[in-house]
C-alpha cells in the first residue's frame, strides 16, 4: 500500500485557484523532490498536506496511511506521522525550546497510548537528537526559534523531525537561506533519519539540496500541476536548462 | 457628581454600620473617621456607569445585594486547605485571616527578625494608637464610594512597619481566605504598611477563597515608602468565582524610592483593583505590572493612577490579560505629570489577548502632563490568538487545547518574567498554563 495518494488535488487561497488538479503517489522507503518556479504551488502543496486551515481545498483526494487525509486535523496528521518542515519557521517568544519539543513529543505518543516521558528522561533523549544536526543544547532553553538566524531555524526543524521520527516527511524549501555548511548538517540530519519505512518529500526550487539528499524521483510542478516526472537526473537538467521547456506556455509569462 | 444607583442600596448599611459602633468599637479617633466616612458613602451612593472612573463596569449587582457584616470570628479553615495558597513555601512569615478576622493559629509570625512589627489591625487600634493614628491619611475616600464604605467599616487587617535600613529578605504574606461561612456577607478588610528610609521589603496580598459562595471582599491597603526604600508589593486576586472584590492599593512614595507592584486577577464574578501610586520626591520610580485571566462571565476591571508629583522620577507600567468566553476586561491607566515634575520618565502598556469572539476589552490610557521637558508613551492593543503560531503548533501534533494553553503562557511569559521571588513567579506561571483548561 502506498504512504501517500495524491489525487487530483485543487486548492485556493482565498478565490485564488493555485493548486489545479494534482497527482503524486509517494511510497515508504522513496525520496521525492518537487521542484518548480516561484508561484507555481510548492509550497502549497506542502501546506495543503499539512492543514493550514488559510488554504482551501476545492477538489481532489489525499490519502495517507489508508486513511483520509483532508478529514484530519493538522494535530492528527502530526501524531500519524506526517511532518511538515517550514519554509518560515513561527517564533514563538515565551515559550521554551524544550518546553514545546516535549509537549510535542508526548502529545503523539499518547495518540499513540504511551506513556508520557518527564523532563529528565526527555533531556537524555534530546542529547542524541542534538548531535544529529550539529545543535548546542543550549538552544533547548530559548525560546522557539525567536532571535534564531535563519540557519538555526531550519536546523531546530530538523531538530523537531528528529525527535518526532515522522514517517512522512516534507521539506519545505529547506535549503532556502542556508549557507554550504548548514546545507550539509541539515542534509546529513535528514539522510541519517532516513529508513526503509519512511518517506520524505522535498520541496525547492534549486537543484543544490539534491547534491546531498539524493532523490528517487523528480517532479516539475507548474502552474498548480505536475508536469513532469523523471529520475535524480531530472533535477540537473532543470539546474542547466531551467523551468521554461518543461512548462506549457500557457498564459502570459511573468 | 455621583448619584446613587438605588436609594436602598444605601441604607441597608444604615443599620450595619449601627450595629458596628456598639459591636466593634474604636477609641474616639477613628471611630469619628467611619463616621465622617459612612456620612461620605451615603452621599456618594454606588458609582454608576455615568461616573468616569466606572463607565466601564457597572456595580449594580454589588449595590442591589445584600450583605451582612460580619466583625466576630468565624469560619472553619484547617492549614492544609491553605496549602494550594501558599506558593509551595513554609518559611514566609505569613498572617492569614479567615472570613476578615485575624486567624493566629493559622498564622507563622511569630519568629519575625528584628525590624519587623507584625500587627493584627483588631489589636493594634489599642495597642499602636500611634501607628493606627495614621490609617486615612493615605487612601482618600471623598471621590472613592468604596474606599468610603471600607473607611466607615474597618475594623481588622494588618499593620505592618519596617525599621529604617531593615532588609526583610522573605516575604510577608497577608492570605485573606473567605470559606463557606462567609456567604452573602461583606468584608472591609484593611492593612497599614509602612517601609521606614532605606529599608527593603516585599509584601504579598491575598485574596482566596475555599468555596464558591457569593460574598463582597472590599478591601483598602495603605502604603507608605519613606526615603531610599524599596517595597515589592504582590497582590494576588484569587477570589471565588460568585465573589465580588475591590481592592484598592494607595502608595506614597518619598524620595528615592522604588515601589514595585504586580497585581494578579483571576477569581471573583466582579473584580475591581485600584492601584494608585503617588511619586512625592525626586529620584523615585514605580513599576506597576499586571496580569489578569479570566472567563465565563467575570469581569475584571483595573484601574491605576500614578501621580508624579516631583522631578525626575520614572513609571514603568505592563498589564496583560486574557479574556476567554464572555468576559470583560476592562483597564484605565492614568498618569498624572505635575507641572514641577519635569524630567519625568514615564511608559505604559497595556495589552489583551481575546480567546473568544464574544469576550470584550475596553481599554483607556489616560495621560494629562503639565510638565514640559518630559518623556510619557503610552500603547495598547487587543488582539487574538497567532494563527499562524497555532497552526505550526498543532502541525507538531499538539491538540487546540494544549496550543491555545501555551500561546497564552507565551503571551504572559514577558511580564511574569519581572516577578523576582521565584516561588511567586514559577506559581503565577503554572496557574497561567493551566487558567484555560
Amino acid at each position: 500500500m502506498s504512504l501517500l495518494v495524491i489525487n487530483d488535488l485543487k486548492a485556493s487561497v482565498g478565490e485564488k485557484p493555485i493548486l489545479k488538479g494534482l497527482s503524486l503517489t509517494v511510497n515508504a522507503g522513496e525520496v521525492h523532490a518537487v521542484m518548480g518556479p516561484n508561484g507555481s504551488g510548492k509550497s502549497t502543496l506542502a501546506q495543503v498536506l499539512a492543514g493550514n486551515p488559510a488554504y482551501e481545498v476545492t477538489g481532489g483526494s489525499v490519502e495517507y496511511g489508508g486513511r483520509n487525509l483532508l478529514e484530519m486535523q493538522p494535530e492528527e496528521r502530526a501524531q500519524a506521522g506526517m511532518f511538515l518542515a517550514f519554509q518560515y519557521p513561527v517564533e514563538i517568544p515565551g515559550v521554551s525550546n524544550a518546553y514545546f519539543l516535549r509537549a510535542a513529543y508526548n502529545e503523539i505518543r499518547k495518540a499513540h497510548g504511551q506513556e508520557e516521558v518527564d523532563p529528565l528522561e526527555f533531556a537524555d533523549l534530546m542529547e542524541e537528537k542534538l548531535r544529529l544536526v550539529d545543535m548546542d543544547s543550549s538552544m533547548l532553553s530559548r525560546s522557539v526559534n525567536t532571535g534564531f538566524s535563519g540557519g538555526e531555524k531550519k536546523r531546530n526543524e530538523i531538530l523537531q523531525m528528529a525527535v518526532l521520527e515522522p514517517r512522512l516527511a516534507i521539506l519545505d524549501e529547506t535549503d532556502s537561506g542556508l549557507d554550504i555548511d548548514a546545507l550539509r548538517i541539515v542534509a546529513d540530519g535528514v539522510n541519517k533519519l532516513k529508513r526503509p519505512d519512511n518517506a520524505t518529500i522535498v520541496v525547492t526550487h534549486y537543484q543544490r539540496l539534491l547534491n546531498y539528499i539524493v532523490p528517487d524521483f523528480v517532479h516539475v510542478l507548474a502552474n498548480g500541476r505536475i508536469m513532469k516526472s523523471g529520475g535524480k537526473d531530472l533535477a540537473l537538467e532543470l539546474e542547466a536548462k531551467g523551468y521554461d521547456w518543461v512548462i506549457e506556455p500557457r498564459g502570459e509569462a511573468a | 457628581m455621583t448619584s446613587p444607583v438605588v436609594t436602598g442600596a444605601v441604607e441597608s448599611y444604615v443599620a450595619a454600620f449601627d450595629e458596628l459602633s456598639s459591636t466593634a468599637a474604636l477609641p474616639a479617633g477613628p471611630q469619628s473617621i467611619r463616621r465622617a466616612a459612612f456620612d461620605r458613602f451615603a452621599t456618594l451612593g454606588f458609582p454608576t456607569t455615568k461616573n468616569e472612573d466606572w463607565h466601564f463596569t457597572s456595580v449594580a449587582p454589588i449595590a442591589e445585594e445584600e450583605f451582612t457584616l460580619v466583625t466576630a470570628k468565624s469560619g472553619d479553615v484547617k492549614r492544609s486547605d491553605l496549602e494550594r495558597f501558599m506558593f509551595g513555601t513554609s518559611d514566609w512569615y505569613t498572617m492569614v485571616f479567615v472570613n476578615g478576622r485575624f486567624a493566629p493559629e493559622l498564622s507563622t509570625i511569630a519568629k519575625r527578625p528584628s525590624g519587623v512589627t507584625i500587627r493584627d489591625l483588631a489589636s493594634a487600634w489599642n495597642q499602636a494608637p500611634g501607628t493606627t493614628d495614621r490609617i486615612g491619611r493615605l487612601a482618600s475616600y471623598d471621590n472613592n464610594a468604596f474606599t468610603a464604605l471600607n473607611t466607615a467599616f474597618m475594623y481588622d487587617g494588618a499593620v505592618i512597619e519596617i525599621a529604617k535600613d531593615t532588609d526583610v529578605e522573605r516575604p510577608i504574606h497577608l492570605l485573606y481566605v473567605t470559606d463557606a461561612t462567609a456567604a452573602k456577607t461583606m468584608m472591609h478588610p484593611r492593612n497599614l504598611i509602612l517601609v521606614g528610609r532605606n529599608a527593603r521589603a516585599t509584601l504579598i496580598e491575598s485574596y482566596v477563597s475555599t468555596s464558591d459562595a457569593m460574598y463582597l471582599v472590599n478591601a483598602v491597603t495603605e502604603v507608605s515608602v519613606a526615603e531610599g526604600a524599596t517595597l515589592r508589593h504582590y497582590k494576588m486576586q484569587r477570589e471565588g468565582r460568585r465573589a465580588f472584590h475591590v481592592g484598592t492599593i494607595e502608595a506614597h512614595q518619598a524620595r528615592d524610592s522604588h515601589y514595585v507592584s504586580f497585581s494578579f486577577a483571576t477569581g471573583a464574578e466582579l473584580s475591581r483593583t485600584n492601584i494608585y501610586a503617588t511619586l512625592d520626591g525626586e529620584g523615585c520610580g514605580a513599576t506597576l505590572n499586571g496580569l489578569y485571566m479570566v472567563d465565563g462571565e467575570q469581569t475584571c476591571d483595573h484601574q491605576t493612577q500614578i501621580i508624579h508629583a516631583q522631578p525626575n522620577c520614572f513609571s514603568r507600567e505592563l498589564y496583560k490579560g486574557v479574556l476567554d468566553d464572555r468576559s470583560h476586561g476592562v483597564f484605565n491607566g492614568k498618569v498624572y505629570v505635575h507641572p514641577i515634575a519635569q524630567k519625568t520618565d514615564g511608559k505604559q502598556t497595556n495589552k489583551t489577548l481575546l480567546l473568544s469572539d464574544t469576550a470584550h476589552m475596553d481599554t483607556k490610557p489616560q495621560l494629562e502632563i503639565f510638565a514640559d521637558d518630559v518623556k510619557c508613551t503610552h500603547g495598547a492593543t487587543v488582539g487574538q490568538i497567532d494563527q499562524t503560531a497555532l497552526f505550526y503548533l498543532k502541525s507538531r501534533g499538539i491538540d487546540r487545547a494544549l496550543a491555545r494553553r501555551l500561546l497564552t503562557y507565551a503571551f504572559a511569559a514577558d511580564v511574569l518574567e519581572t516577578i523576582e521571588v521565584e516561588a511567586v513567579r514559577e506559581g503565577l506561571e503554572q496557574m497561567t498554563l493551566e487558567r484555560f483548561v
